[in-house]
């Protein structure tokens, strides 16, 4: 039976990267037997997870040297790991560490690789949305074995209560494979729900005009359940957010309830990360901004006059005035 | 320090994206240098500037992306390096990273720059398949990056903040717009850029052939997607109450 395999992110917790989830989840439907590769601190605890999604077996290794050290010793052991199992495809989430592993991988084995899937329709066919996801790209992929990437939410993740065999990975990586060291991790811890889970997402753009306005975005926030702020890249190379915030093709994919954007144009690499929300409102000075034709809702107008009225009525329907 | 600065030449991103024959189309519309290519110009031109030594300047390419390297040299990098090849047409970037490895091969480096992901294929993964290809570790996803003789400190961005990398030398690094400020060719740059070396390569001088250009993947179709419907537009005094009543329905008030 051909195998695929999906390589899991987890954290030092043992949490394991919901896409990978995902993923796992759409691996179980190509008639393949289904495998999880988790390499770090952490790994050991995430099997059980892995299992309960869907791998059969999980290849993995718990040594520091995958979390301390750069792509290369990860692609070193998948390398190891592929000669030996010869699996047909290896599915990868559009995260960061992956994405640098998954094009190692692909120099090291000569597998074709194909970037930002959004569909993977069977061991030799996968889809990728172009265009702020207004065309669809289906590709076939040749040789042994084919690597994808895979955008978040391109699936749901749903548990079928399966116990994978835990397969323990010896990590043998020589010295000039521990080039790249971590020296230090700076994570900022964002109040409120996280973005890419928030059912409520608002996100602003360069239409705020000021770093200031922006706030009423938090403001907005947090007198709504389970929302979350986020912006465009231009705020962000702006400096008005932290990159945590940015939504598109080089930050998160969301897809809440109901998404407000607030001064956005819809650029496509926008529209890629958030046109897969239930409901769009937009809220835009100018009537032609490509924003609209996505919107379920759409304000030709000031967004922070809007956003003002908006926090007046939120109140006054909780009873706070 | 000797930095090669990997360039690519893209169908402007301001304009609307072609299609043809199942392949972005990239003759007949106007080309420039990826926006997101300047910041490894500028970080190359940055570490000469701290370190002494050159900056090279690489695309593979059709031959008119030779531009892309013009307005690199009109900024102040010392050479460029230009591959063209017809068995080069539809490359992935696999076989991108194939052949850049090879043309960097020949020269003498420390670093090797990219940018993170190009605008047009966004693939994001040839610097990590170079870098494979040339042995050398990476780091990507720089915000911040300084450099000595011998290894480069990295603030490598990450989903909820960044980590510091310290990478010995050779590396190979990908920049994120904002590393830096991209400077404007100044009229003197694009003089002398007329008179600095630039050479052009085909896949014989690489001692390559059609073999190494093969792609083992194929789009097979382009098909449009049910777009979303634009919904009703709303005057500015319903709106607040019309979108509240949006929140309240997802159960948000
Ligand atoms: C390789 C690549 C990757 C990218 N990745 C991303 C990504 O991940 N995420 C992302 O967001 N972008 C990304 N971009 C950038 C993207 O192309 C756009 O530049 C960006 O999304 C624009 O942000 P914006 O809508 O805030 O700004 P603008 O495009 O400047 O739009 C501002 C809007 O505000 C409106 N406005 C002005 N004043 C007001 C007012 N008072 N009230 C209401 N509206 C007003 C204007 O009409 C305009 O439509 C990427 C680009 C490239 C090349
Ligand atoms: N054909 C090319 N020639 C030179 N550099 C390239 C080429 N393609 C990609 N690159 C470099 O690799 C980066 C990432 O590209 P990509 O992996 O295609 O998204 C770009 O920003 C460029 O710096």
């Amino acid at each position: 039976m051909p195998e695929v395999w999906v390589y899991a992110e987890v954290t030092h917790a043992g949490v394991v990267d919901t896409t990978a989830l995902e993923l796992l989840t759409r691996a179980r439907s190509l008639g393949a037997d289904v495998a999880a590769v988790v390499l770090g601190p952490g790994a050991s605890r995430a099997a059980g997870t892995l299992g309960d999604y869907g791998a059969s077996r999980v290849y993995l290794s718990d040594d520091d040297v995958f979390g301390d050290f750069v792509a290369q010793p990860a692609t070193k052991a998948l390398d190891q790991l592929v000669t030996e199992h010869s699996p047909e495809m290896l599915m990868f989430a559009t995260n960061y560490d992956s994405r640098d592993i998954a094009g190692r991988l692909s120099a090291k084995t000569g597998a074709t690789l194909m970037s930002n899937a959004t569909g993977v329709s069977g061991l030799d066919r996968a889809q990728t949305a172009i265009s702020g996801g207004s065309l669809m790209v289906d590709v076939v992929l040749r040789g042994s074995p084919k690597i994808v990437l895979v955008r978040p939410k391109s699936f749901a993740a749903e548990a079928m209560g399966g116990v994978a065999e835990v397969i323990n990975v010896e990590a043998r990586i020589p010295d000039e494979l521990r080039q790249a060291r971590r020296r230090e991790r700076q994570e900022q811890d964002a109040a409120g729900p996280n973005l890419e889970d928030a059912g409520i997402v608002i996100a602003g753009g360069r239409g705020l005009q000021a770093p200031d306005n922006f706030k009423l975005l938090d403001r907005l926030a947090g007198l709504l359940d389970d929302c979350a702020v986020g912006a465009t890249r231009a705020v962000v190379d702006a400096g008005w957010v932290p990159y945590a915030y940015q939504i598109g093709q080089t930050g998160k994919t969301v897809k809440p309830g109901v998404y407000i954007a607030a001064g956005i144009s819809g650029a496509t690499q926008h529209l890629v990360g958030m046109k897969g929300a239930k409901r769009i409102v937009a809220i835009n000075k100018d009537g032609d901004a490509p924003i609209f034709e996505v919107a379920d809702l759409g304000v030709v107008g000031d967004a922070v006059k809007v956003l003002e009225q908006l926090i007046e009525e939120v109140k006054r329907r909780k009873g706070q005035t | 320090m000797n930095v090669v600065v990997c360039v690519k030449h893209v169908p402007d991103p301001n304009a609307p994206v072609e299609i043809q024959d199942n392949r972005i189309k990239r003759t007949g519309v106007q080309n420039v240098l990826d926006p997101g290519d300047m910041y490894g110009i500028e970080a190359g031109l940055l570490l000469r500037e701290a370190l002494g030594g050159e900056v090279t300047v690489i695309s593979m390419g059709p031959v008119q992306a030779v531009e892309a390297i013009k307005r690199a040299l009109s900024m102040g990098a010392d050479r460029g390096v230009m591959i063209s090849d017809d068995a080069l047409t539809g490359a992935d970037s696999l076989v991108t990273a194939r052949v850049l490895a090879a043309a960097i091969r020949r020269a003498g480096f420390d670093l090797v720059i990219a940018g993170v992901e190009s605008t047009d294929g966004y693939t994001g993964t040839m610097p990590s398949s170079l870098a494979e290809f040339l042995g050398l570790p990476q780091v990507t996803f720089a915000k911040r990056l300084s450099a000595s003789a011998s290894s480069v400190t990295v603030d490598r961005q990450t989903a909820s903040g960044y980590h510091v990398v310290e990478c010995s030398l050779p590396a190979l690094v990908t920049v994120t717009a904002g590393v830096n400020e991209p400077r404007y060719p100044s009229f003197k740059g694009i003089m002398a850029a007329k008179k600095k070396p630039l050479e052009h390569l085909t896949l014989d001088h690489l001692g390559m052939s059609a073999a190494d250009a093969e792609v083992e993947q194929e789009i097979v179709q382009i098909s449009a997607v049910d777009e979303r419907k634009s919904g009703t537009r709303v005057a500015n005094d319903e709106a607040a109450a019309r979108i509240a009543d949006l929140l309240a329905e997802a159960k948000a008030i």
